[in-house]
């Protein structure tokens, strides 16, 4: 028994080492920048002196500093991104897996052309993309609007990711950027709901169409609902990559004409390292870790509850 | 279930068909542009015509630089890439198979915490952690440095490694582990006579996912390293696309450099990419 207790011992000791390096660079630095976001940092120089919550209050008042209406935009432009990127994902995704479940010839050929985007860096993405959607001028017709004018399709021009035009506060500008984010990310909720339709026992379908089911009914009534949990984990993972990008929209569009396309991610590196603003830039990426906890949080709670895998 | 001609497959396939297309519009606009010249590809008229003949120039300005244009190539940077990529992969791989062993076979008491508490390390936005991350480098002397880059990666790479080792020596009986026990084996014995053997396919799984994931990244990297020597070719190729004039040839077949070796690695190990996907694995 005393053996046994040793053993347990160095089973600690040989995970001591990644849970220290966590602990700091996870909730010690969480907690550090949680300091910073409450100082007056203002410069190169760290000044830890107390401002209470001045920082957070500036976020959202919209008054001096350097985030004045900023951050608004910011929160509407990613609610607007997530809703639209998760739908179209969420819709596509699924449509590929049930098209694909049709035991359909050339299969896997298709699964690696709709999935290689995920191997793919943001940056590459964001690349292609901006050549894509770039417009151009009347006289120099970019990307698809010069594919649009040559086939005729004129109505469909547009400015893209330079476009000013808002629907209240929604910016039209983030269709091209939910295009490219989807366009990365569709394979990958296609695999996961591929990988659901497959573990469904083939039986199932069989008693349903001896029940007199058709193959919509089927779809809807039996495969839909036992692909429930599936949905949920793509919108959670989805929604939580959704409330924290950057990459692809920094190299794709940038902040954009008047904040169209700019995210929270883009709003605290541009005043962290670029403008020196510190404790502005601590504060804006609380806030966006208070966002991506409020959906990981009681996921990760449940899903190990359930041991399911996440 | 006989497959014959009818309308509802001839609709399966046209979308299957339709959306192929659509997904590989991007790879042809790269593949198109970086063929071309300079000049032709000034050439609007022909945006999305294929280039007049197979011209490298694009790939070995994108190599080697304009130098007269200021521009640097991304030889140097796709270097660094693999130096940051391969150290950081190989050690967040190992420790993640040690906590996996650990966290599946031992289980000690507060595992069942200790767990969930390591992966929402790997959800965060890495904005939250940054500035005491670049003052923390700094201090100990990694500030700006690749070595300090690897070090990060290792860090935030252990929650994911983490996770995929303990479901995957989740299937590996107990018995083997009792048994090898019973013989005299500790704990250590125990994981190299009998776990490690059977660890390859969950390494395989393990390194595609790190690789491709630390490859790809840019947040960090962007963050930690100011010296364009010293960049991996996704800061270098965000730089080199945000220049003023900008050498769309040049710029595209850049992009084929950059995408080149996770590409490679998905289309050779498809397989095993899926099954590091679903186990849990974000982007990000």
């Amino acid at each position: 028994m005393a053996h046994m207790h040793r053993e347990r011992w160095i089973a600690f000791l040989m995970i001591l080492p990644s849970i220290i390096l966590l602990s700091v660079f996870v909730y010690g630095f969480i907690g550090w920048t949680t300091v910073v976001a409450l100082s007056k940092w203002d410069g190169v120089e760290p000044d830890y002196s107390w401002a209470g919550l001045d920082n957070f209050r500036q976020l959202f008042t919209q008054t001096g500093g350097v985030s004045a209406k900023r951050f608004t935009v910011d929160l509407w432009n990613t609610l607007f991104f997530t809703i639209l990127f998760l739908a179209s994902c969420v819709f596509v995704g699924l449509l590929l897996a049930i098209l694909l479940d049709q035991r359909v010839k050339g299969e896997g050929i298709f699964r690696t052309i709709y999935l290689f985007p995920m191997s793919l860096s943001f940056v590459v993405t964001g690349v292609a993309w901006q050549w894509i959607f770039a417009p151009g001028t009347e006289n120099r017709l970019r990307g698809v609007n010069a594919l649009f004018h040559s086939l005729g399709l004129d109505f469909l021009r547009w400015k893209w990711y330079t476009d000013t035009t808002a629907i209240g506060p929604f910016h039209v500008a983030l269709i091209p950027v939910v295009i490219a984010a989807s366009w990365q990310l569709i394979g990958y909720v296609m695999a996961m709901y591929l990988a659901g339709l497959r573990a469904i026992p083939e039986e199932l379908r069989e008693a349903a169409y001896v029940d007199g089911a058709n193959e919509i009914g089927l779809y809807r009534y039996i495969i839909l609902p036992i692909l429930r949990p599936v949905t949920l984990s793509a919108l959670i993972v989805l929604g939580h990559i959704s409330l924290k990008i950057f990459d692809l929209v920094y190299t794709m569009t940038g902040k954009g004409p008047g904040f169209a396309t700019d995210v929270p991610g883009i709003f605290m590196f541009e005043t962290t390292f670029q403008g020196n603003h510190y404790a502005q830039g601590a504060a804006i990426s609380i806030v966006m870790l208070l966002m991506v906890s409020l959906v990981i949080i009681p996921y990760l709670a449940f899903s190990l509850r359930r041991e399911v895998e996440l | 279930m006989r497959q014959r001609f009818d309308p509802a497959r001839l609709g399966i396939y046209t979308l299957l068909i339709l959306f192929a297309v659509l997904f590989l519009i991007p790879v042809y606009v790269m593949v198109v542009s970086s063929f071309k010249t300079f000049a032709e590809v000034q050439d609007l008229s022909r945006l999305w015509a294929p280039p007049r003949g197979l011209h490298w120039d694009s790939f070995i300005a994108a190599w080697s630089g304009i130098p007269e244009k200021g521009l640097r190539g991304l030889s140097q940077n796709l270097l660094n890439s693999i130096n940051l990529t391969v150290p950081a992969t190989l050690i967040s791989s190992m420790l993640g198979s040690l906590n996996g062993y650990v966290l599946s076979k031992w289980k000690f008491r507060g595992a069942n915490i200790l767990f969930p508490l390591m992966l929402f390390g790997m959800f965060i936005p890495y904005q939250s952690v940054l500035i005491p991350l670049t003052q923390t480098l700094s201090f100990i002397g990694l500030g700006g440095t690749l070595i300090g880059l690897v070090l990060v990666h290792v860090v935030y790479g252990i929650p994911i490694t983490t996770l995929i080792f303990r479901n995957y020596y989740a299937s590996v009986p107990t018995d083997l582990v009792e048994a090898a026990r019973i013989d005299g084996a500790g704990i250590l014995g125990v994981y190299w006579r009998i776990i490690f053997p059977v660890s390859m396919p969950g390494f395989v799984v393990v390194i595609i996912w790190q690789f491709t994931n630390i490859w790809n990244e840019f947040l960090f990297a962007v963050t930690v390293l100011q010296k364009p020597e010293l960049q991996p070719i996704t800061v270098a190729l965000r730089n080199l696309s945000g220049s003023q004039i900008k050498e769309w040839n040049m710029v595209m077949a850049g992009t084929i450099i950059a995408a080149m070796p996770t590409l490679l690695i998905y289309v050779v190990t498809g397989r095993y990419f899926i099954r590091g996907l679903l186990a849990g694995s974000v982007k990000g």
